[in-house]
């Protein structure tokens, strides 16, 4: 049997004697579509980002490709384990320096041309580059982020919630993007979302309700 | 002729100074009387201790007893840094290395120059000069880091979550958190003249020395100030940043 991507193992998390998560077990293969779903504050966005190890679980284990992620380096974990957050804070002053920030943490130089063709792929032009952050809606700044977490194609994309403060447009736009991650360049997508339309695209549906699993 | 020497009199009648400040406190309900008092009380203790025992140790003229008056200014400025760190871990250590360094090499440069002899006369009251620049300039970065992290949470944990090393994610934190701490120094030394003329120059001034030597001990001042603001927080921002993190590299709540 294939080893899952990611699994994991009575995973728990406790906040000063409040249980957020308690004993989920979940198993996701590579390549899958999965959308996560829930009541707000059944503890989703918080699964999510015990998956990122942006935090650490208080009990149970979180692995990846068969290897605690306690094992991985946190950094080279989180390139391949891409954690895009539900309100995108695009940080510095432009477009630009936030596209190449995927590159300067690589050491590398930055690909302009494969950015603009990044922002073609979510309908943005190349004048964007040099538009100040402030200057973009909610929508044209959740879309950046999203491309900056898929400059350099992470193995698993987790999405919280990208989508929810967006118009129609925006949404489909990010939709499209998502899908297309996943069916031609094989990302394996974990997408928290309330939205009906987003949750029959994906080809696994798993509810938290009251931190555990329901699928 | 100047006349430096201030009778007992005369420094029993400025206090009226201090019963201004009093009546003042009284008039507004400002609540700071007992503080006021107590400050000015302190104020004259600390000063005729130190007065007196500078007077010995210039004396004495010995080279570990400088050293040791010389750590004990670095010592009590690396506390009182540290009290500005809320929530930094291992504040004191980290003060007391960047004051420390921060304060030993600009001596040293100004030793290696000929600036500055090794006598207890001018090496202590420079290194306090040195130590309290510092000490402010580190608190300041202390507390424009705390609130910069507080203020650029979401931005830090998204370089985090983009693979970004607690280094890369910090950066502008680490960056604004030094220019903060060395501003009022640049900003001294731009007005050095126009708005204040600096207690040294005026120290050595009131003493009798022609005003075109003493300012070129306040230009060796000016500077050493901004070297060693800008040295001292450069060391403790770069060694402070680290304790908003965990090893797993999380940005701590």
């Amino acid at each position: 049997m294939e080893t899952a991507i990611l699994q994991a193992q009575k995973l728990g998390l406790e906040i000063e004697g409040k249980t957020i998560l308690k004993d989920i077990d979940l198993s996701i293969s590579k390549g899958e579509f999965v959308t996560i779903t829930g009541p707000s504050g059944s503890g989703k966005s918080t699964l999510l980002q015990l998956v990122a190890s942006m935090i650490s679980p208080t009990s149970g284990d979180m692995l990846y490709k068969g290897k605690s992620i306690n094992t991985y380096e946190p950094t080279a974990y989180r390139k391949e384990v891409s954690y895009c957050f539900q309100t995108a804070n695009l940080f510095g002053e432009t477009v630009t320096e936030n596209l190449a920030f995927p590159y300067e943490i690589r050491k590398e130089t930055f690909d302009k041309d494969r950015a603009i063709e990044a922002l073609g792929s979510v309908g943005l032009s190349a004048d964007y580059l040099d538009k100040k952050v402030t200057s973009l809606s909610g929508g044209e700044k959740q879309r950046i982020a999203l491309i900056r977490n898929v400059l350099f194609l992470p193995e698993v994309l987790l999405l919280d919630e990208v989508t929810s403060a967006l118009d129609a447009e925006n949404r489909k736009a990010i939709g499209k993007t998502i899908r297309k991650l996943n069916k031609e360049k094989g990302v394996t997508i974990l997408w928290v979302t309330h939205n009906t339309e987003e949750i029959t695209e994906a080809n696994r549906k798993i509810d938290i309700v009251d931190g555990q699993v329901k699928e | 002729m100047n006349n430096l020497e201030i009778t007992n009199t005369s420094l029993i009648l400025s206090s009226v100074l201090i019963i201004i400040a009093l009546i003042v406190d009284y008039k507004e309900q400002l609540g700071l009387g007992k503080d006021i008092f107590i400050a000015a009380v302190r104020a004259v203790v600390q000063l005729f201790v130190i007065g007196y025992l500078l007077s010995y140790i210039f004396k004495l003229d010995n080279t570990i007893v400088t050293l040791a008056m010389v750590l004990f200014i670095i010592f009590n400025a690396a506390y009182n840094a540290a009290k500005r760190a809320e929530g930094i871990q291992h504040a004191f250590r980290i003060s007391l290395i960047a004051i420390g360094v921060g304060t030993l090499i600009s001596l040293a440069v100004l030793f290696v120059s000929g600036a500055l002899m090794w006598t207890p006369s001018q090496i202590v009251p420079i290194t306090g000069m040195i130590a309290s620049n510092a000490m402010t300039a580190i608190g300041v970065g202390y507390r424009t880091m705390n609130s910069k992290f507080k203020d650029q949470r979401q931005q830090v944990l998204e370089r985090l979550a983009l693979g970004a090393d607690v280094n890369q994610a910090s950066t502008a934190i680490i960056r604004d958190s030094i220019k903060s701490a060395m501003a009022p120094s640049v900003d001294r030394t731009k007005t050095v003249g126009l708005v204040s003329l600096p207690g040294m120059m005026s120290g050595l001034m009131f003493a009798g020395v022609d005003p075109t030597a003493a300012i070129r001990y306040q230009i060796v001042v000016m500077f050493m100030l901004i070297a060693t603001t800008g040295f001292s927080t450069m060391i403790s921002s770069y060694m402070a940043y680290k304790s908003y993190f965990n090893n797993r590299k999380q940005l701590l709540s």
